[in-house]
């Protein structure tokens, strides 16, 4: 009984471990791509921009999933609903004030 | 009973007078906290976005001449080992390692703080002896508004980090020290998450 | 040397910046009202602090009130600062007033003093009058209504009010010393910049506002975690009261909306202080960002300040129907709509701004759509009184004024939403007609409906009618002499914030509203002899039953005034309106079969040293000292650290005994009271216990 407490908590961890393990490189892949394409420049600007920013939103996935450990799983609900109330307000302003501001840089040329 | 109960409106139960968790009031108290930090940096990114144009650079120097991508590598290297290494110092507290284990992880992570706040710092020393100050143009503003923002806040990472240290040193790991290192870990992995967006936007979107 | 020490010393502070003393050096009638104001609030400090003296009130007003923590305390010190700052707010509108219907042709007020007198106005009934009234009556009501002891971070509240006390009090110093900012409540760059106001008085308005709005975040974060996580067993979201429902929304909305603020403030600190160029003219600042910026806060603020009275016409009015509330889920969402819609819409502030004119259409658009759920909420406290016995009692009076002028408002907002009616009207009276619309209405009478309908729970006696009816309609008729014409002055084409007019055709307009001024200004004095009169009266309206109104939430079925711990023991929820239920089914006052040890957290400095401090960080911020600003900023980090690292060293136990022995004497008393009908609701005979008369409508 006692050993096999042991022996699951051990498992835990080593679980535990392996999903910091595999942030962490996954987070090394997703820098190093990005990284790597602007100093070789063999796309062209605006398709660097593109993967980019792209990369940039799965890195943040990643960190959100194996570093702040939010995912779907029921128990992280109060903090993924946060999240994604969050994600909504702060994209709502960002887009907002992109359109607006390059609007109204576009009619002042 | 519940029928019953529901009638009666409200019932005095004394047993249910527990002593709250504070612990999980205070976590959700930091998350909310982080969500609205996470709004200024919203709109200093995308105030710094918005003065990419030449009437931002206002003759001064633009992102192409000013950046570095080895600088910027390896602040980011040493920002993501960090968070690495502090998800160590929290898999020690939780799977009861030992205090030894706990405050080596988290001294490497200091250590990893410090090394990036250096050459943040070393960075800004190059850049404003070149001439690029935050009074020359409209996006320089918008740059020492975005990313020293981002380095005060590690700073104020460290300096909770190094006021852990102290706390665990003196009484252990008791459970408020527990529950504060369990927000310094959000903090700190959040910070991380914020310096994704800067090496993305400013430093490889201005390079790119 | 003797001229550098100075400096050092006391930064860009000298003697002319000292207000008091113009009048004997410039004895013209502008500079006498500048002094006169600057020697009232000294008379006001001094004569409060002779008084606090003469009665030896220090010592209670120190333990018992500025170092606890206790949120129904902390709540009535945010009213008390609220109320002190409407006196101010009121007499500065009411100066405006009179300016403009002496406005043709001149006037006895200088422009420039014209233009600080908006400026404080408008910054005073935000940030420094509604702000802190909701705030406060969130923190008397919100935990009785969910059955907590306290809130959840009970030392960041008592933080939060020391930062808002702090703003606060670095408007009324600017008063005394130095001028105030002219650049409106809204403080637009570039106008705002050194280039146009190098002086001290864009500094007083980013650091006051800078501090509140901290305040206002941290007090955000508090209630949010509060109504999620304290709630008493059996209490779930949806058997949640509707003002807690909308302090939610409210809390939350500070939590997303003030950062908006808190960056504009800064980066237009960063271009005065540091010599950025965030929003200037000159080398690709950017003026219109901070328009976007300060909005993107300003649209949800507007929601901030007039859901906590949705919240209290709610309750209002389902307790002076005798009725439970119409749609209640309705109202749920429609709140819930209406903050995330406030979100959405910051644009409509600054149609005329120059972008295309699509994008006025999709914000234009998305405005007019926070009209449907506030047209759900109108319909549903209607439906709540159709049929209900209703009683016209004071807070009645308000929300029923609310209901007939918040639509007229809100008719003018759809109008307003609509860019080409925008392009006409914006940037006049019609606007300041338009907002003065819904926030006297809706947020000011909200809050004076939530006072006079919560104030016998905290002081354990009800507030005199006659008086309260007074002030009602003094305020009714008031604001509509005085808002009604602007409509009108507006649509003639005058301009806001401007203090003098040339054409006559303005002037019987003014006048009018002078009139209303006046009336605002009866509105004014009548609350203070109300609360004299109350005071002087109180052992006529006696609340020993703690539920004069025969009401139906949690917070009337614990004694008023509440005990420091609430609820004697933790009650335990079985339905919506809890407490009319269980009057219904007899039960209204049981006694617990046990009761258990009550913990409560200890007195903080925290909230004194935030108040102190973050004043003269202020300060040494606005008059460039910069050795007073460093020093309060480190004496605040080190106190707020210290408090992390020692901890709460004296929390409180009541042990069970004593618990029992206090309510078992409340219950005698209750027991000895005679319950009465709701006939006899203003009577002195109303001893807070109701009498079963109709709750034919609860039963089923």
């Amino acid at each position: 009984m006692l050993v096999s407490k042991i022996r699951s908590r051990e498992d835990a961890y080593r679980h535990d471990l392996r999903g910091y393990q595999a942030g962490f490189i996954l987070a090394a892949i997703l820098t190093i791509i990005p990284f790597a394409l602007v100093a070789s420049g063999t796309f062209s600007t605006i398709a660097t921009l593109w993967v980019i920013g792209v990369i940039a939103l799965i890195q943040i996935a990643v960190h959100i999933r194996y570093f702040l450990h939010v995912d779907l799983s029921p128990e992280r609900r109060e903090e993924l609903y946060l999240m994604l109330f969050s994600g909504a307000l702060v994209t709502l302003m960002i887009a907002g004030m992109l359109w607006l501001l390059f609007n109204l840089h576009t009619r002042m040329m | 009973m519940n029928v019953i109960a529901r009638s009666l409106g409200l019932t005095w139960v004394a047993e249910y007078d527990h002593e709250h968790d504070r612990a999980a009031s205070a976590l959700s108290g930091f998350w909310l906290f982080m969500m609205s930090d996470l709004i200024i940096f919203g709109l200093m990114f995308a105030t710094y976005v918005t003065m990419l144009t030449p009437m931002s650079f206002a003759g001064g120097p633009t992102p192409k001449e000013l950046f570095e991508l080895p600088g910027a590598a390896l602040e980011t290297a040493a920002l993501l080992t960090s968070t690495y290494t502090f998800g160590m110092a929290s898999l020690a507290i939780k799977f009861d390692r030992g205090l030894g284990k706990v405050k080596s992880w988290l001294l490497i992570t200091l250590a990893l703080g410090l090394v990036f706040l250096a050459l943040e710092i070393r960075e800004f020393a190059h850049m404003v002896a070149e001439g690029a100050v935050p009074q020359r143009s409209g996006f320089l503003s918008a740059f020492f508004g975005l990313v020293p923002l981002h380095g005060v806040h590690v700073t104020a990472g460290v300096t909770w980090l190094v006021m852990m240290l102290i706390q665990i040193n003196r009484t252990g790991l008791t459970g408020s020290a527990k529950s504060r290192i369990a927000r310094l870990a959000l903090f700190w992995h959040f910070l991380d998450l914020i310096w994704v967006g800067i090496f993305s936007v400013v430093y490889l979107g201005g390079i790119a | 040397m003797s001229h550098s020490f100075w400096s050092l010393v006391f930064g860009r502070l000298d003697f002319d910046s000292l207000d008091f003393l113009k009048a004997f050096f410039h004895p013209d009638l502008n500079d006498v009202i500048v002094s006169g104001a600057s020697w009232v609030v000294i008379l006001g400090a001094v004569v409060t602090a002779a008084l606090l003296t003469w009665f030896r009130l220090w010592g209670p007003l120190w333990s018992k009130w500025l170092i606890s923590v206790d949120h129904k305390r902390i709540g009535v010190m945010y009213i008390v600062l609220a109320l002190i700052m409407l006196a101010r707010g009121v007499l500065e509108g009411v100066v405006m007033r009179a300016q403009q219907a002496d406005g043709l042709h001149g006037g006895f007020v200088s422009a420039d003093h014209f233009a600080q007198l908006f400026s404080t106005h408008g910054t005073i009934m935000i940030f420094f009058m509604a702000m802190p009234f909701l705030t406060g009556l969130i923190n008397i009501v919100v935990p009785l209504q969910i059955g907590a002891r306290d809130v959840s971070f009970p030392m960041l509240n008592s933080l939060s009010l020391g930062l808002t006390v702090s703003g606060a009090m670095l408007v009324m110093i600017s008063l005394v010393i130095g001028d105030f900012s002219t650049g409106g409540w809204t403080a637009y760059p570039p106008y705002t910049e050194p280039d146009f106001q190098p002086g001290a008085g864009v500094d007083y308005w980013i650091w006051a506002v800078t501090l509140a709005g901290l305040g206002s975040t941290l007090t955000g974060i508090n209630f949010v975690v509060t109504i999620l996580k304290e709630r008493a067993p059996g209490m779930t979201l949806l058997r949640m009261p509707i003002f807690t429902w909308n302090a939610l929304c409210t809390s939350l909305l500070l939590v997303f909306a003030m950062p908006p603020l808190t960056v504009a403030g800064l980066m237009l600190a960063a271009d005065r202080y540091l010599g950025f160029h965030f929003f200037t003219n000159t080398l690709g600042g950017n003026m219109m960002n901070y328009a976007n910026l300060f909005w993107q806060f300003g649209h949800p603020e507007v929601y901030i300040l007039i859901l906590p009275a949705f919240g209290v016409y709610g309750e209002v009015i389902a307790t002076f129907s005798g009725k439970r509330l119409y749609g209640y889920v309705t109202l749920v969402i429609a709140t819930m709509a209406i903050g995330f819609l406030s979100f959405g819409v910051w644009l409509h502030h600054f149609f005329t701004m120059g972008q295309d004119a699509d994008v006025n259409a999709v914000f234009g658009i998305a405005t007019m759509l926070i009209g449907i759920p506030t047209g759900v909420k109108v319909y549903d406290w209607m439906a709540t009184m159709f049929r209900g016995r209703i009683r016209f009692s004071v807070p009645m009076v308000y929300a029923l004024a609310f209901m007939v002028l918040f639509v007229l408002g809100g008719l003018t907002g759809i109008l307003l939403a609509n860019p080409t009616v925008d392009f006409q009207v914006h940037n006049t009276l019609f606007l300041v007609a338009h907002f003065h619309n819904m926030l006297i209405p809706g947020t000011l009478f909200g809050m004076l409906a939530g006072y006079t309908y919560w104030f016998p729970k905290v002081f354990g006696f009800r507030l005199n009618d006659r008086w309260g009816y007074i002030a009602a309609f003094s305020w009714i008729i008031g604001y509509f002499l005085a808002f009604m014409p602007l409509y009108a002055v507006g649509l003639m084409g005058m301009t806001r914030r401007t203090v003098s007019y040339t054409n006559s055709a303005f002037e019987p307009w003014f006048l009018v509203a002078g009139a209303g001024a006046f009336f605002v200004t009866v509105a004014l004095v009548t609350l203070c002899v109300q609360l004299y009169v109350s005071i002087r009266d109180r052992e006529l309206t006696r609340d020993i039953g703690g539920d004069p109104w025969n009401a139906r939430t949690l917070e009337w079925a614990t004694p008023s005034p509440v005990p420091a711990y609430n609820f004697p023991v933790m009650p335990h929820i079985h339905a919506l309106d809890a407490f009319a239920v269980a009057k219904e089914a007899g039960f209204g006052y049981q006694e617990p079969t046990s009761y258990s040890d009550i913990h409560l957290p200890g007195n903080t400095w925290a909230g004194v040293i935030a108040a102190v401090f973050g004043t003269a960080l202020g300060f040494g911020l606005v008059w460039h000292m910069w050795w007073l600003a460093w020093l309060s900023l480190a004496v605040l980090a080190v106190s707020l650290i210290a408090r992390a690292l020692l901890g709460d060293r004296h929390p409180v136990k009541i042990p069970a005994t004593e618990v029992r022995r206090q309510y078992r004497a409340w219950l005698e008393k209750v027991r000895a009271v005679t319950p009465v009908t709701r006939a006899l609701e203003w009577d002195h005979r109303n001893c807070g216990v109701a009498a079963t008369e109709y709750f034919e409508e609860a039963a089923e």
